[in-house]
């Protein structure tokens, strides 16, 4: 078995390597890298089959000590138990699909083949930190699925808007693994040790410091320092409010990696990271609430900005983070499974949305302005219905994948809220309207796309024409599961077994007594709100943009407080502008003139000074005259012989 | 015939006189160069004082030793009076002030 991780995730190294550093064809680049994303996606499934099918124990190996110090031993490893091969085998699907869609997507561009090496060696990134058994595994794979994000947001490095989003994911996210790592070295100062095994086992003996003082005289509890601190890092990655800023601006990379890494896979890692962090965070009451009302924010807030998006993959950034803010509920009302559920569902339907906007995007000839589009219906027919497909998912349709793992999030935020957990309440709510607001900016972008007048110009009208299949095939193969595979996995995954032993939960809010199969779930969620939110907000869109598409500019203009309150993202990018990058600035620029130029340099120049002052002086006593000189030897001579003749005596 | 106490005066007012040679001279560097070699003549008139009352030749042979190298100073010195010469167009002692800080 272990070979059969090692080829799991060598497989796309070899391919990065070979497609970026050898040279070699564009062909060649894409065959190379999609084979070697097939074998990990192939093998992933081998080892879902193994691990859930044949029933075998879940995999704990380490392959290689890379450092011993002390009692501290750094170790290459993989953990592969139900947990992490549900992500392997969605990181590696959603990754082949997205590299044969890059074939059709990046056809003309001449970057080609930094691109598969790129997309390659993110997939190859992504499995080690899925695979990881240990922390610092976890942080190397986070790190480097960091760097592959912030090569590919930057992928046209000649857009100056793209160095500018890429450069701001990247120090965004430095705030998140700031505290990531320093929550990792909390895990080493409480548990001494960084294997996950060992740390967890310890936390449920209890057997770690209660208390952690963090300045003196005030005590911490322990638990909640790390979780919190781990959770800063999941912040930043899975852009949690207030590190999300980076997740919109990253829209600027080419769109494959949209769907791949800001949609489906890397911006998840975060609330993956939480799950398999679940027997500490079940110790920290707080840390959980902390979690629940981050969440709860990121989920409804954010959801408010997509309304008022023009751009089509903005539109759908900001869905992701909303639909990021639900998963980070679920993982705050201890409902782990459920925030994973949601992560896999999401996965297919939002790479299915992104994908499809790509799709969209090409047929305009890399028009983004969903302004400028409009009755696409009839001319992009697969896209079309894989787009709605894909919508219906995301806002939770009865029947559809995101509809199983949405309703079983907001039934865990209200079981959290029965429980009295601290900001539950405002979780419950948040996540319910959120229900309404995804519904509303969903059909919004759906029917601007591809419904009403058609708006584009009479060029871009003559060329439109549906995409080649290697862009409409992963369409449709990600249509399949967002259409089905809540329908197959719920039981399982809520309220069966699956988890056990992979995520630990105090207080289960899934109980499989009050569960009845499937359709019992689909027929119950009509007597609950949010089907009908979501139906509101459907007919709220349609009633929009479709029956009376002048209304929405008359609502912008009579509401221009909150309309401008959300086009300008709630002023968060301007304040981050002024108070961090100004304050930063304006504090460096202060340094350097008093600090620097006053003390620094006056104390160098000053001592510079001194010298040369002094020398000054001396310099006097050199006349240039023989006799001067002549003079002073001589009384040089006549001292030291006194001191000779009469010293002695 | 004097004894050892006269010549040892003698050899210090020579070398008093050209101490005081190169401090008063502010003028001529050649009178300068002739009060060195006059300082050495100071001491070597006491080399062949004590050598010849205390017995010993070695005072004298060291003399001889004294007066080729200076010998050999003077000429080097005057050489190098004759270059500066023709570089400054002055020998004056006044005017050769490079080193003055």
């Amino acid at each position: 078995m272990q070979n059969v991780f090692l080829a799991i995730v060598l497989a796309p190294l070899i391919g990065a390597i070979t497609a970026g550093l050898l040279g070699v064809s564009r062909r060649v680049a894409h065959s190379v890298t999609i084979s070697a994303v097939a074998i990990s996606f192939l093998l992933s499934l081998y080892v879902f089959y193994e691990i859930i099918f044949a029933g075998a124990a879940p995999f704990n190996i380490s392959l290689y000590t890379w450092l011993e110090s002390g009692n501290i031993r750094l170790e290459l490893g993989f953990l592969v138990d139900s947990l992490s091969v549900l992500m392997m085998v969605v990181v590696t699907f959603v990754s082949l699909m997205v590299h044969i869609y890059t074939v059709g997507y990046m056809h003309d561009d001449p970057g080609y083949q930094r691109f598969f090496s790129y997309i390659n060696l993110f997939t190859f990134s992504m499995l080690m930190l899925v695979m990881s058994n240990n922390f610092v595994q976890l942080f190397f794979g986070w790190e480097a699925v960091g760097v592959v994000s912030y090569l590919l947001i930057g992928f046209w490095f000649n857009k100056e808007t793209a160095i500018y989003a890429n450069l701001k994911a990247f120090l965004v996210n430095r705030v998140g693994d700031f505290g990531f790592i320093l929550g990792i070295a909390a895990v080493l100062m409480a548990f001494n040790s960084l294997d996950y095994a060992e740390v967890f086992g310890l936390a449920q003996q209890g057997q770690y410091p209660e208390t952690i003082s963090l300045f003196s005289g005030i005590e911490w509890s322990m638990m909640t320092v790390i979780c919190i601190l781990l959770f800063i890092g999941a912040m930043g990655k899975s852009a949690q409010f207030p590190l999300h800023v980076w997740l919109p601006d990253s829209m600027e990379g080419p769109t494959p990696i949209s769907a791949l890494i800001h949609a489906a896979t890397m911006v998840t890692a975060g609330i993956f990271m939480v799950a398999r962090m679940s027997p500490l965070f079940e110790l920290s009451e707080t840390a959980l609430s902390f979690v629940l009302i981050i969440g709860a924010i990121t989920a409804f807030f954010m959801g408010l900005l997509a309304i008022v998006q023009n751009d089509i993959k903005r539109v759908i950034a900001y869905s992701t983070l909303s639909q990021l803010g639900y998963m980070t509920v679920a993982l705050g009302a201890s409902a782990y499974a459920a925030g994973i559920f949601h992560l896999m569902t999401h996965a297919f339907f939002k790479a299915l949305l992104f994908l499809g906007a790509g799709s969209v995007i090409l047929a305009m000839h890399h028009e983004q302005d969903m302004r400028k589009m409009g009755g696409l219906k009839k001319y992009l027919p697969i896209t079309y219905i894989t787009i709605l497909i894909g919508s219906l998912a995301l806002i939770g349709a009865p029947g559809f994948s995101g509809f199983f793992s949405k309703d079983a999030i907001i039934e865990a935020a209200y079981h959290a809220y029965e429980a009295e957990r601290f900001g539950a309440g405002f979780a419950y709510y948040a996540v319910l309207l959120s229900v309404f607001v995804t519904a509303l900016y969903t059909f919004r972008m759906f029917f601007l796309t591809f419904h009403g007048k058609e708006r584009m110009d009479k060029h871009t009208r003559e060329h439109l024409r549906e995409s080649p299949w290697v862009v409409t095939i992963p369409l449709i193969l990600l249509a399949i599961p967002s259409l089905l595979i809540g329908i197959f996995t719920i039981t399982p995954l809520l309220f069966g077994h699956y988890f056990d032993g992979a995520i630990f939960v105090n207080n289960n809010p899934f109980n499989p007594e009050h569960y009845h199969g499937v359709l019992n779930f689909i027929g119950h969620a009509f007597l609950q709100p949010p089907v009908w939110l979501a139906a509101a907000g459907v007919g709220t869109a349609v009633f929009f943009y479709l029956i009376r598409p002048e209304l929405p500019g008359i609502l912008a203009e009579r509401t221009k407080l909150i309309y401008d309150l959300l086009v300008e993202k709630y002023y968060l990018d301007r304040f981050n502008d002024w108070f961090f990058a100004g304050g930063l600035r304006n504090l460096g620029s202060v340094l350097w003139k008093i600090g620097d130029v006053k003390v620094i340099d006056g104390f160098i120049n000053g001592s510079a000074h001194l010298v040369g002052t002094v020398s000054k002086l001396i310099r006097q006593i050199q006349t240039g005259f023989l006799y001067h000189y002549a003079f002073a030897m001589i009384l040089g001579l006549a001292v030291l012989l006194s001191i000779f003749v009469f010293g002695t005596a | 015939m004097p004894g050892l106490h006269e010549f040892l005066m003698l050899g210090a007012v020579l070398f008093c006189l050209s101490i005081t040679g190169i401090f008063l001279n502010r003028k001529n560097l050649l009178i300068l160069l002739m009060c060195i070699e006059l300082m050495l003549l100071s001491v070597n008139m006491n080399f062949i004082a004590f050598s010849y009352f205390n017995a010993d030749i070695v005072g004298q042979i060291f003399v001889f030793f004294i007066l080729t190298v200076a010998a050999a100073e003077s000429a080097i010195g005057l050489a190098i009076v004759v270059v500066l010469f023709r570089n400054k167009n002055t020998i004056n002692v006044n005017d050769l002030d490079t080193l003055k800080g």
